[in-house]
């Protein structure tokens, strides 16, 4: 008994870091992909330097992401196997061709232009190249799409029937199971965050010149790029995630209920806790800083709307409170300061201080990392909100665990941590380098290591994946 | 009435097919990496598969994922039962990918990278051959479970299987080189390919003769009648592709010896079809007791059958871009 806890909780552990690992990237190159997109698009469209050069700059960057956001991203198409097979088994019939669209939709898209993204603007010629561009971030959209659909379908699963032999099957609509119920919120909110999250980095990058130089076009460039993403974002984001919270109310109270941290039912409205430490073994938090009757008017629009708490909840079907709470609130304070830095550039730009307020730019250095975080934090309120359960109300995460003997899934969990480290520490090193780089005029000119030159065709300036 | 299942069965076979036939080589210059000389050489080998490298391991993934979809009980049982070496697999797969940029950023570590690019593939292609013997050998079942142990994979014959693979990734990879590229490096690949091509043999001579040892369903495919009619022209494909493959290898259009690596590649599979047809986890269930339910068949048949067309098509354009020998100019 003891034995098979163990094997269950370490293949969690490995399952909640491979996939964090993954998501990190992903975050980054769906944003950076758009990013590039409209970057080529400007350049084509206006034959302004300063698009080029950009485009080159942060394609180095993309190349290094994806190749990491790949192989982290294979580990994740066999980790539902070797660890979960049971789940494998019993929900293959329902999310395996959704994957399976995934990898024929997006994943050969991906990696098929990629190539010509990368290295081949000497061999196709501008506007091809574009279109190949355009083919990787649409790849990396429609990536988001199908994976998002099944996360979705575990989460608020429908559409399916249950078949003899235990196993989840389709019922006659597809759309049912695709489009299920939390899967509009999720896909929009994820999607953002994701653009989101590249923004705050290409601002960061941008604010970081600009302290050691404002005149630098390029940074000049990206920065006031960035700033209005974030202006025009932040704000969309935090009312998509509030749909997504009230959607997430009606199929998953009970995740919500530790989002809130409402251990007791609430029946003449129910506060909003601020701060406060849950403590689950008394079924209460602890020096709680709240409003009162603020969580019912957000969640119900009524501020004496009563609201059940997790004592409605069966014992055994609770998700943990703490990490939930907690996970929720690192989120939303990001989504908060997001917004604020976005109001700030809004002044700046009124007062024409954009390029020249050292403390905006420190502020937008500092924020670099925030996408990132509020897009882990997000994901492990969703996920561990999710639990006891893998597929919501019907299979528990306990009874979908792969038949492995606990030292396996040990080894198998610390060879994991000490590659990602090193290999992923690395990568980020190398990102970090090109990044303490500035945006150069000349960047075109720069020699490159090329992939692939035949001979006879003329040298011109290149889009590489790096230089030497 | 079309069986959808055995429609699915060779969906699932074409794409292992086209991983190892694309992934195979680009693997096997990983293998072989140590042996070219640094710098330019190996500039010039990493850069001949740069630009496909992803699109070819994006094969590995449809086969994965396209036997969760479509055999999800083959997929549930095969995934445990082979857990060290396919973990081992996905992180020879993580060094050798990031290798492809980080050993271009970090030129004082060139080195360390180079040897994770050398290592991850060793390690991929091992554990890729491991993982077929250790499906040939038959592993335990219970239900809808593996039932066996973590090391029960291991064995001289999933050892063998696993060194064959390595081998035969290099020779793809040495004939890639011998394609692509000219000068010093295409020679030193004819030289390697020359040995390769006599390790292949000898490495499916062993395998080849020892498979029908191992389950008398192998064993009766292959010496009982009618079975032997096809088994007797096997071994005469073999010689006789190995033998064009020797000509082509010493002298020869450059694009040839790639070619017929390929077509004995081809002929191992087809043999391995002949072994286990028609179980997915051979000796334990069959493709039937495994496949998915009409409707996902269904569904998942429609956008295959569009879509896997459409892939081949901008693979090939890929290719297409990047066609003729890699030429050291382009690194000044």
């Amino acid at each position: 008994m003891f034995e098979s806890f163990d094997a269950l909780l370490l293949a969690r552990l490995q399952f909640a870091f491979t996939v964090s690992f993954h998501f990190i990237f992903p975050a980054f190159s769906i944003g950076l992909a758009s990013f590039l997109m409209v970057l080529e698009a400007l350049w084509l469209r206006t034959g302004k330097g300063v698009y080029a050069n950009l485009y080159r700059y942060w394609l180095k960057i993309f190349a290094i992401t994806f190749a990491m956001g790949v192989v982290s991203g294979i580990v994740m198409s066999y980790q539902f196997g070797t660890n979960w097979s049971v789940f494998s088994d019993k929900a293959g019939p329902v999310i395996g061709p959704l994957m399976a669209y995934e990898v024929l939709t997006a994943f050969f898209l991906e990696a098929g232009f990629l190539g010509v993204m990368l290295f081949g603007i000497n061999k196709v010629g501008a506007k091809l190249h574009f279109a190949a561009t355009c083919m990787v971030a649409l790849g990396t959209f429609i990536s988001a799409f199908w994976i998002l659909s099944v996360n979705s379908w575990m989460q608020t699963p429908t559409g399916f029937e249950m078949g003899a032999n235990g196993q989840f099957m389709p019922g006659p609509s597809w759309w049912e199971i695709i489009f299920n119920p939390s899967f509009p919120y999720r896909l929009v909110h994820t999607v953002t965050a994701a653009y989101l999250t590249t923004a705050f980095v290409v601002g960061a990058v941008g604010a970081w010149h600009l302290l050691r130089d404002r005149a630098n076009p390029g940074a000049r460039k990206m920065f006031s790029m960035a700033m209005w993403m974030a202006a025009i974002v932040a704000p969309i984001q935090i009312f998509v995630g509030d749909m997504h919270g009230l959607n997430t109310l009606e199929h998953q109270p009970a995740k919500v209920m530790a989002m809130e941290g409402h251990f007791k039912s609430y029946p003449s409205g129910a506060p909003l806790i601020l701060l406060g430490i849950p403590n689950s073994r008394e079924q209460r938090v602890d020096y709680a800083i709240e409003i009162p009757k603020g969580s019912s008017l957000i969640l119900k629009h009524d501020p004496n709307a009563p609201l059940a708490g997790l004592d409605t909840v069966a014992e055994e079907d609770r998700p943990p409170v703490g990490i939930v709470f907690w996970a929720f609130r690192i989120m939303v304070g990001m989504g908060f300061a997001m917004l604020g830095i976005g109001l700030w550039s809004l002044l700046a730009r009124a007062r024409r201080r954009l390029y020249d307020w050292p403390g905006l730019h420190r502020a937008a250095v500092l924020m670099g990392p925030s996408g990132f975080v509020a897009v882990i934090a997000g994901w492990i309120t969703t996920e561990v909100g999710r639990q006891p359960w893998v597929v919501h109300g019907l299979l528990r995460t306990a009874d979908a665990t792969a038949p492995l003997d606990a030292p396996a899934v040990a080894a198998s969990l610390i060879a994991f941590i000490v590659v990602y480290f090193a290999v992923f520490g690395a990568g980020t090193l190398y990102i970090l380098k090109l990044m303490r780089k500035a945006p150069e005029a000349h960047e075109d000119s720069v020699p490159v290591h090329g992939p692939v030159r035949t001979a006879g065709i003329t040298p011109a300036p290149a889009i590489e994946g790096g230089d030497q | 009435m079309i069986d959808l299942t055995i429609v699915w069965a060779f969906v699932i076979a074409f794409a292992v097919a086209a991983y190892v036939v694309m992934d195979g080589f680009d693997l096997g210059i990983g293998i072989l990496f140590p042996r070219f000389k640094v710098g330019t050489e190996r500039d010039m080998a990493m850069n001949s598969i740069a630009p496909v490298w992803d699109g070819n391991e994006t094969w590995l993934v449809m086969g994965g994922g396209g036997l969760l979809a479509a055999f999800p009980l083959a997929y549930a049982i095969v995934l445990p039962a082979l857990y060290a070496p396919l973990i081992a697999m996905l992180l020879g797969l993580v060094f050798r990918g990031v290798a492809f940029e980080f050993r271009w950023r970090d030129p004082g570590h060139r080195g360390f990278w180079d040897l994770a690019f050398c290592a991850g593939s060793v390690m991929a292609g091992l554990s890729q051959g491991v993982v077929l013997g250790a499906l040939l050998q038959g592993i335990a079942v219970e239900g809808r479970a593996y039932a066996g142990g973590w090391w029960d994979w291991l064995t001289p014959f999933s050892l063998a299987t696993g060194i064959s693979v390595v081998i035969g990734y290099a020779l793809l990879g040495a004939t890639w080189l011998i394609w692509k590229t000219e000068g010093p490096l295409h020679e030193q690949a004819r030289s390697m390919a020359r040995h390769l091509l006599i390790g292949l043999l000898i490495a499916i001579a062993v395998v080849s003769a020892w498979t029908p040892f191992l389950e008398a369903q192998y064993y009766r495919r292959w010496f009982e009648w009618p079975g032997v009619l096809a088994a007797a022209q096997m071994p005469l494909a073999v010689t006789i592709a190995a033998f064009f493959a020797w000509r082509a290898i010493a002298k020869g259009r450059d694009w040839m010896p790639f070619l017929l690596a390929l077509v004995l590649f081809g002929l191992t599979m087809v043999g391995l079809g002949i072994s286990i047809w028609p179980d997915v986890v051979p000796g334990a269930v069959t493709i039937w007791e495994a496949a998915a339910p009409e409707r996902s068949q269904v569904f998942m048949l429609i956008g295959a059958g569009v879509l896997i067309p459409i892939i081949l098509a901008y693979t090939v354009w890929a290719y297409w871009v990047f066609r003729g020998k890699v030429d050291e100019a382009g690194y000044h």
